[in-house]
């Protein structure tokens, strides 16, 4: 029925409604109510792009002149290739493959849509650097992938007034098969370490250097010069150079396929942990134990760690001290101001053994 | 930043020596520094470039000079010259004997010194058995003046020794009334007078014994030798005899095999019983390993047993050099870990208590705590306890008083509490110069431990022999690590001080004049609350005592709250306003009302994930620490007690467990190479609910209308607890509970440890400490304004708006520099030039070792100064801040280093030694240079003394012409 089916309704332009209602009266309208598929458009250059959330979907909606085009597709047959830029071109050919869908010539590796990505990784300020040294950050946030890799003292060579020169320096010497400096592919071992976070690492000693790893890893921007140059970015202008200042717009392209650049990095987001840290407030009373609902589940982690039943028993009242907008719901849980906090923790049966030993800090 | 005075015990010191002239000391080290010392207050130091050991020490006769011999034979002349005003300790030449070419370097390997009286020359025995002659103070070699061993070996009869009779010089010692006749003793035994001026042997003395040491008689009638098997021998000098007999030659441990004497005196004394007094020569096999000195004057004899290796030791005559008689009234004895001195004069020869070269390491130090300008009541009261602890003391004043201390009195009164292994806490006047022992405070009184009071190596009956006498406090050997002291805080004010332990155990006590028997009572903690399915596999609870017990006067505990699990506690803080005391654990907190003697809640802050920690990677340090602690156990064990102990299944669990885990340490360092794990802290991190901070405020908790009093905890983890609590007033406080309710629990994103928790008022100034501010030292805390909260973790400084606690300013250090916060205090710095301005910086030190001031309360770094190495892990440890911008750390585990980031205060010695004039008699000279020793103390302690020299003062003020017509050319100046 996927092969061909076409149906024609109407929206309010202006008041299109949520994603989620537009989807299940997509479903209800083709009778498909427990299928997943996946919804695009094509907007007005004729790209076909997706509509999966709030704002594409109504960027949708605004965009049809006046008829909005609506591929509907199953979730697990979507060729993803197909979204995005220059499917002007081939958008017939894209109708002719959601027809024709059992003749794709290869299986795609399932990814699934931008809409669940994180970004992990970055290369930035291409256009200030040289072009030997790589600027990487890595979004730790979200992520449960640990940072993996280790850093070593060794020697690297410089150029100064007086010739050559041996100095120390830091390195990568081992990455964690699985962790995120692995699987970004932006950094490798030997890989010699500039700087971390703006701040040169030159004069530092090794401790030091991983210290201020460490507290910056929420948002770690190492820059390196990397063993291997031939992966480097070619610049179309010469200009750059020494000067470290280049013009070039395009310099963006580059040869590394998994990563995005970003370019005129911001400096405000490097201060991603400018999040605040979480006040948890007691009552004055003790409270009845309200519903948890609709705190993040990031904030939730890092107020309670694993424990549901810990975070349940107490009551709290969540708010952000920073003056972010306070979710309107007030996560009022936890903290029944009971010193007693056997009700708070739960520790499993023979879990915790402790020898006891004396650490004198 | 200066780095103003050492205090404590010099680290492996290696020489001695003194001058009787200039009354003063001399220490040398294993790492090349040179001290000296006089009178309290009066302290020198000096640094040899080649960081070699200090071999021998001897000063010039009659000069302000010394010579320093080190073990790369080079020698080093220093001496004390005024400069500004005081006399400075410098370093004049260096010198290394020379041999001809390709001779071995034996023959110029010096093995004694021989400053001359005539002080132009140096004799240096050597090794070949040769005797080199050095002019002072160009340290030239005058050749034509050595004496071969040749040349010695031609003038005795050659049927009495064969040429080996020459090898290596083992004394060299002036004739005391003739300086033209030295005596010089050969190691194999020969000892042969020789005359300078003729350049010949006047007499030869065959000993069969290998030769130690030489000493002459007061009158040079005799002379006697020490040997190598235990023995003395006396040798009568005459005009008759060239080749006399020994008068006497005794072994006085003998008959069995005894150890070397290497060093003896003989001195006479008016009522013709000499005293004799050796070092060493205790019998082989059952005292062999003693370090002892025997004092023996008539019937009477003890072996004073010291509890180190004995370095050298000196006498102290009373009698000027010119008397008859030389009257020992003190013997400075110098061991390895300690000094001790013997007053000769007063029945028992009890010890002398010292002002300085305190062994501040006598049992481990633990930790340490720092009170500024103590109350005089209290610092009376704790010298009026300390001084009945100290009966057993000599009351003799202290004998070495050579040079005038003209430092000005310390500003105020301060006391340095430091917390020991063996369960003690020590409290040292630590206003000036001098770091002086004021009192001992024990806890181990209260616990029932397996050390039996009776197992006292002193104990020895009446006939026994040899007559041994355990002298010296160092004993580092802890009957039971459990005691330990882990945190100690006094509050000045009321007296009340408490003191927390290794095994859980926090002591709150208070200041009691008397002594006094009295139940100490006991509350549990349990931090855990019967969590299920956790085991403790550490330490047991200290055992206490039932019943009541009898207290010394001073400080005497009244209750003592234990923690369950008995783990190390890690913060503790009192308010003696309020009668509160709050501890922490790596479990949880809880605070203790000590007034109602009631439990006022407990925290557990234990993280459901902590289960790994609770075995990660810092019980495997520890425990390589705690094996070496054992291992010195089982020395001592075997050393001292015959008695069974029961070694528990447990205990070899754990040592097993430690073997294994120093076997994988060892292997881990082996294998990988020196680098480091990146990688971000995250909530399952280990120990993150230790408690590193805890801190009482009043202060806008819930609203910004009311304050109350509050209690803040900070973890490793980067959490901060905030308690409010309700303390009943005055009149109701033993009727009403004290209450504590949970406000506000603030966790740092970067989850780093808090290390300091602190509260500014109104005016940014930090909140007064409890009591301050009824004692009229403070003002009062401006409670108008909005109150700011400072939270300091080891990476970053933040502060908060109270009471929303919405972040404000922060100051991030381990992102930008890469190290993190060690210690932190609130430093309160004067200025110099002003008496009225002053501010409250922080004081901050890095895990780099340097020290940064970061002003409050913008949080913006004012300045840094490198101040300890950063390899110097311990050093950093124990450092301490004071308030007024001075600190200590230890260089050594005996030394306390303080330096003073404050202008304002600054403790440094400063003090004179007088150069006499010396008249062409060598034995007469002016003496108003060495009895001018005036001393300024301000303990009181020394007080009738300081009458005493206040007067010789004045004395040789007047009578001495230089300094009369000093005063008269600035009188003259003037008009």
């Amino acid at each position: 029925q996927f092969g061909a089916e076409f149906r024609r309704f109407s929206l309010d332009r202006y008041k299109p409604g949520k994603f989620e209602d537009f989807y299940k009266l997509i479903l209800h309208i083709h009778h498909i109510a427990n299928l997943e598929v996946m919804i695009g458009y094509a907007d007005v250059h004729g790209d076909l792009l997706p509509i999966n959330n709030d704002d594409n979907f109504f960027k949708a909606v605004s965009s049809a002149h006046p008829l909005l085009r609506v591929f509907i597709q199953r979730q697990d047959e979507v060729d993803y290739s197909n979204f995005g830029t220059n499917t002007l071109s081939r958008k017939k050919k894209a109708l002719v493959t959601l027809r024709n869908d059992n003749l794709r010539r290869r299986p795609h590796i399932n990814i699934s849509m931008p809409h669940d990505f994180r970004p992990v990784s970055s290369i930035i300020d291409v256009d200030i650097l040289p072009e030997t040294h790589r600027r990487v950050r890595l979004y730790r946030h979200g992520c449960e992938k640990p940072l993996g890799f280790y850093i070593r003292d060794g020697t690297s060579v410089r150029v100064t007034p007086h010739g050559l020169e041996k100095v120390p320096g830091i390195f990568i010497s081992r990455m964690v098969p699985g962790g995120l400096a692995e699987s970004t592919g932006l950094l490798a071992v030997n890989d010699e370490v500039l700087e971390v976070n703006g701040i040169e690492v030159a004069g530092k000693t090794l401790d030091q250097v991983t210290d201020m790893m460490i507290a910056n890893s929420h948002n770690l921007i190492i820059t390196v010069k990397p063993a291997n140059q031939r992966n480097n970015i070619i610049r179309s202008s010469r200009m750059s150079g020494s000067s470290g200042q280049s013009t070039d717009s395009t310099a963006s392209h580059h040869s590394l396929p998994t990563s995005h650049v970003l370019q005129n990095f911001h400096p405000d987001e490097m201060e991603s942990d400018e999040e605040a840290d979480i006040v948890i407030e007691g009552g004055l009373e003790p409270q009845h134990i309200p519903k948890l609902h609709s705190l993040t589940s990031s904030s939730l982690s890092r107020i309670n760690g694993s424990s549901l039943s810990h975070r349940l028993q107490r009551d709290l009242v969540l708010n952000n001290s920073s003056g972010r907008e306070s979710n309107g719901n007030i996560h009022k849980l936890l903290s029944s101001l009971k010193t007693d906090p056997r009700h708070s923790l739960v520790i499993p049966r023979g879990g915790i053994e402790e020898d006891g030993t004396v650490i004198t800090l | 930043l200066s780095q103003t005075v050492e205090h404590g015990f010099p680290h492996q010191p290696s020489a001695l020596g003194y001058s009787p002239f200039l009354r003063l000391m001399a220490i040398g080290t294993r790492s090349g520094a040179i001290k000296l010392y006089g009178a309290p207050g009066v302290e020198f130091m000096g640094l040899h470039e080649e960081n070699n050991t200090v071999m021998q020490i001897h000063f010039i006769p009659d000069q302000c000079q010394l010579v320093t011999l080190l073990d790369d034979n080079s020698l080093h002349l220093w001496s004390l010259k005024q400069h500004g005003g005081a006399s400075e300790l410098r370093e004049e030449h260096r010198f290394t004997l020379k041999g001809p070419p390709g001779s071995p370097p034996s023959a110029t390997q010096i093995t004694a010194v021989l400053p001359h009286s005539s002080r132009e020359v140096l004799y240096l025995g050597t090794e070949s058995g040769n005797i080199f002659v050095v002019e002072v103070p160009s340290l030239r070699v005058l050749e034509e003046r050595s004496i071969p061993s040749e040349a010695v070996l031609q003038q005795v009869p050659e049927d009495n020794c064969n040429r080996r009779a020459c090898e290596l010089v083992e004394a060299l010692r002036e004739h005391p009334k003739n300086p033209d006749q030295i005596l010089i003793g050969y190691s194999r035994g020969l000892i042969v007078l020789w005359d300078l001026q003729n350049n010949k042997v006047t007499h030869h003395f065959l000993g069969s014994q290998q030769l130690e040491n030489l000493y002459w008689q007061r009158d040079g009638s005799k002379f006697i030798s020490c040997h190598y098997d235990g023995s003395y021998t006396q040798w009568p000098v005459s005009s008759d005899n060239r080749q006399p007999e020994p008068l006497e030659n005794t072994v006085p441990y003998g008959p069995f095999p005894c150890k070397a004497i290497s060093k003896i005196y003989w001195q006479t004394t008016k009522n013709g019983l000499p005293y004799i007094i050796f070092q060493g020569g205790m019998p082989r096999a059952s005292y062999g390993d003693r370090h002892s000195i025997s004092v023996i004057h008539g019937s009477q004899q003890t072996a004073f047993d010291f509890t180190s290796r004995v370095i050298d030791f000196f006498l102290i005559f009373s009698s000027g050099p010119a008397a008859e008689f030389d009257d020992p009234s003190a013997m400075v004895v110098l061991a390895e870990e300690e000094l001790v001195v013997i007053d000769l004069k007063t029945a028992g020869w009890p010890a002398v208590h010292p002002p300085y070269l305190a062994s501040l390491h006598c049992s481990a130090i633990t930790c340490s705590h720092h009170v500024s300008n103590i109350p005089l009541k209290l610092w009376e009261r704790i010298i009026s306890a300390g001084s009945k602890q100290n009966i057993h003391y000599s009351s003799m004043p202290w004998p070495i008083d050579g040079g005038t201390n003209i430092a000005p009195d310390p500003p105020q009164r301060d006391l340095l509490l430091t917390g020991h292994e063996d369960g003690t806490v020590r409290f040292w006047d630590a206003s000036g110069v001098c770091l002086h022992l004021l009192y001992k405070l024990s806890t181990v009184r209260v616990f029932l431990t397996d050390a039996d009071p009776n197992d006292n190596m002193n104990t020895l009956g009446e006939d026994e022999w040899p007559p041994l006498r355990k002298v010296g406090t160092f004993d580092p050997y802890s009957d039971d690590p459990r005691l330990g002291i882990q945190k100690i805080y006094l509050c000045k004010y009321s007296g009340y001080l408490a003191v927390a332990g290794t095994a859980g155990q926090v002591l709150v006590m208070e200041l009691n004049d008397e002594d006094a028997e009295h139940v100490v009572d006991h509350a549990e903690a349990d931090l855990l609350q019967d969590q299920e399915g956790y085991r403790w596999k550490g330490h047991e609870k200290l055992k206490t005592r039932d019943g009541p017990v009898r207290f010394e006067a001073g400080f005497q505990p009244f209750v003592l709250v234990q923690c369950q699990p008995p783990a190390v506690v890690t913060s503790l803080a009192l308010h003696s306003e309020w009668k509160l005391v709050a501890f922490g654990t790596s479990h949880g907190f809880g605070l203790f009302d000590h007034q109602q003697k009631r439990l006022v809640f407990v925290k557990c802050t234990l993280h459901p994930s902590d289960q790994l920690a609770l075995e990660g990677p810092l019980s495997r340090v520890k425990s390589l620490k705690k094996s070496l602690r054992q291992s010195f156990r089982r020395i001592r064990r075997s050393r001292v007690s015959s008695r069974k102990r029961r070694g528990g299944g447990n205990a070899s669990e754990v040592q097993e467990a430690n073997a294994k885990f120093d076997q994988d340490a060892l292997q881990e360092m082996e294998l990988a190479p020196v680098q480091r794990k990146i990688e971000a802290r995250s909530a399952e991190d280990s120990f993150t609910g230790f408690v590193r901070t805890l801190y009482f405020a009043d202060t806008f908790l819930r609203d910004s209308s009311r304050h109350c009093p509050s209690l803040w905890a900070g973890t490793n983890g980067g959490t901060v607890y905030a308690f409010c609590l309700r303390v009943p007033p005055a009149e109701r406080r033993m009727d009403e509970p004290v209450r504590a309710e949970q406000a506000k629990e603030i966790q740092l994103m970067h989850r780093a440890p808090v290390v300091g928790i602190l509260v500014l008022d109104g005016r940014s100034t930090p909140l007064p400490e409890p009591l301050e501010v009824a004692h009229d030292l403070s003002k009062s805390p401006d409670m108008q304004g909005s109150h700011q909260l400072l939270v300091v973790s080891e990476e970053q400084f933040k502060v908060f708006t109270l009471p929303k606690v919405s972040s404000k300013l922060k100051l991030k250090l381990t992102a930008l520099e890469g190290c993190r916060v060690r210690k932190v205090t609130v430093a309160n710095f004067g200025s110099c030039k002003t008496d009225d301005y002053s501010e409250n910086d922080l004081a901050v030190l890095t895990n780099l070792g340097d020290i940064q001031i970061i002003s409050l309360p913008f949080l913006k770094l004012q300045i840094r100064y490198p101040c300890i190495r950063k390899e110097d892990v311990s050093g950093i440890a124990s450092c301490v801040f004071t308030k007024y911008g001075q600190g200590f750390y230890l260089i050594s585990p005996s030394e306390f280093e303080r330096f003073s980031l404050s202008t304002k205060w600054l403790v440094e010695p400063r003090c004179i030694v007088d150069v006499p004039e010396v008249t062409s008699n060598n034995h007469v000279h002016n003496k108003s240079g060495v009895e001018n020793a005036a001393r300024k103390s301000s303990s009181g302690d020394y007080g009738e003394d300081e009458r005493k020299s206040g007067r010789l003062m004045e004395h040789a003020l007047l009578n001495d012409e230089k300094v009369l017509k000093e005063i008269q050319s600035t009188l003259e100046g003037g008009r």
